[in-house]
């Protein structure tokens, strides 16, 4: 597992995986929107506005998707002090959190003509809420030290007992009587959403699932590549035009690990 | 030699996790479970009956299902009477002000207000609480002729007790 997580293979392995997945991502989510917004039956109570389900539920999805993803990726970082992990969790928090407040921003504006209120204090929202603050400390976290492998062991400490909150999130709606309603997905009996309406909504995860993984993608790129520009200026590679391109690349990889090894 | 040094420290920092993230996890889990009365929304009629008599001067929550046909209008022409219910007991709220469009007999809602003391419960709040079933209106439709409308209905009121 260790060799595939060097940068230098991440670098190779997700160069041809980027454009297929970023073109399948547009793809999700166009069809996503047009079975959301015009090819799906309107709610028997609650009219058109069930639309607003067909962004909250991914955006709530992908909050604590991608909280586990950095929790992990902290884990990670802290056990086997793997730089590849610490990127990705950094990469990863700001995807997060602004997911976690797309899905509290579209239930405050679902909740208001709903439920009769923009805000409640029950369990499931004051937990989202505090997802998003643990998003905002992460980051927060992880840039207030002058050394970042520091700011590195802070972070994924916060992200690791802050994981405690995901399940908390998941089940705040059934061991506890809340506004909001149980889940209507992931439960005992199945969904309890009508089979015409399942079909926007899987299309919608999958696209914002995929997106993630684009951006993800992108954003560790080019931290890599930052780090490597940086490196090759500490070295003086670039005052030096005839080194050839394989010899820069083991000294890159010889000044980045350097730092990696117990 | 040095190798399996660092494995064996590796082992140990993964223990060291281990053993705060249960730590963490039961910690939360005692103070969720001590202020239980604070993280739960609302009561439910059932709850609000062993706690009775209730303090007029507390203000809590009451959830429950609005019981069918018992929604009306007082003479004054703003006030609304309506029975909320878990199936096993039930408090009579009066309400002035706007109601949320999804408040229907037969629907969830949460009130805010505090208890009178001949036992209406007076509310300054109302909002709707819808249960976690979409579905198209002919669907809704076939249910309600197949019978199993009911079943729901019964479900959502056994939610509400919790």
């Amino acid at each position: 597992m260790h060799r595939f997580a060097k940068p230098s293979v991440f670098l190779k392995f997700t160069a041809p995986i980027l454009p297929w997945l970023s073109a399948l991502t547009v793809i999700l989510i166009a069809a996503g929107l047009y079975f959301s917004l015009i090819g799906s039956p309107v709610d028997y109570q609650q009219g058109h506005t069930v639309r607003i389900m067909y962004i909250h539920v991914p955006a709530a999805w992908m909050g604590l998707f991608c909280y586990v993803g950095m929790a992990i990726c902290g884990a990670m970082s802290l056990i086997w002090k793997h730089p590849l992990a610490d990127i990705c969790a950094r990469a990863t928090a700001p995807v997060g959190a602004t997911f976690t407040a797309l899905c509290l921003i579209t239930g405050s504006l679902w909740g208001e003509p709903m439920w009769g209120t923009w805000w409640v204090w029950d369990a499931r929202l004051t937990s989202m809420l505090i997802l998003l603050f643990l998003y905002l400390g992460y980051m927060a976290l992880v840039n207030a030290f002058d050394d970042p492998e520091r700011g590195s062991k802070a972070g994924s400490a916060l992200a690791l007992v802050g994981a405690v909150n995901v399940p908390i999130v998941k089940f705040s709606v059934d061991w506890w009587n809340t506004l909001h309603q149980p889940a209507s997905i992931v439960r005992m009996d199945g969904p309890a959403v009508d089979p015409s309406m399942q079909l926007p909504l899987a299309l919608m995860i999958l696209g914002f699932t995929c997106y993630y993984f684009v951006v993800l993608i992108l954003r560790v790129r080019l931290e890599l590549n930052e780090r490597r520009i940086r490196a090759l200026h500490l070295s003086g590679m670039f005052e030096d035009p005839e080194t050839p391109t394989s010899a820069k690349e083991q000294a890159y990889e010889a000044g980045h690990n350097a730092g990696a090894k117990q | 030699m040095s190798l399996s040094r660092a494995k064996i420290r590796k082992r140990q920092r993964m223990y060291v996790i281990v053993a705060i993230l249960l730590a963490v996890g039961s910690a939360a889990a005692l103070m969720l479970t001590a202020f239980e009365d604070s993280v739960v929304f609302f009561f439910s009629p059932t709850e609000i009956a062993e706690k009775s008599p209730i303090d007029p001067d507390q203000r809590l929550r009451i959830g429950g299902l609005v019981v069918e046909g018992s929604v009306a209008k007082q003479d004054d022409g703003q006030t609304i009477a309506f029975v909320v219910t878990d199936m096993a007991e039930s408090v009579p709220v009066s309400y002035r002000g706007i109601l949320p469009d999804l408040f229907r007999e037969g629907q969830g809602v949460v009130a805010e207000g505090h208890m009178n003391s001949d036992g209406t419960f007076v509310a300054s709040e109302v909002l709707a609480k819808h249960d976690e079933n979409y579905m198209p209106p002919e669907v809704a439709e076939s249910l309600k002729k197949s019978g199993y409308w009911e079943e729901i209905e019964a479900k959502n009121a056994e939610q509400m007790r919790n």
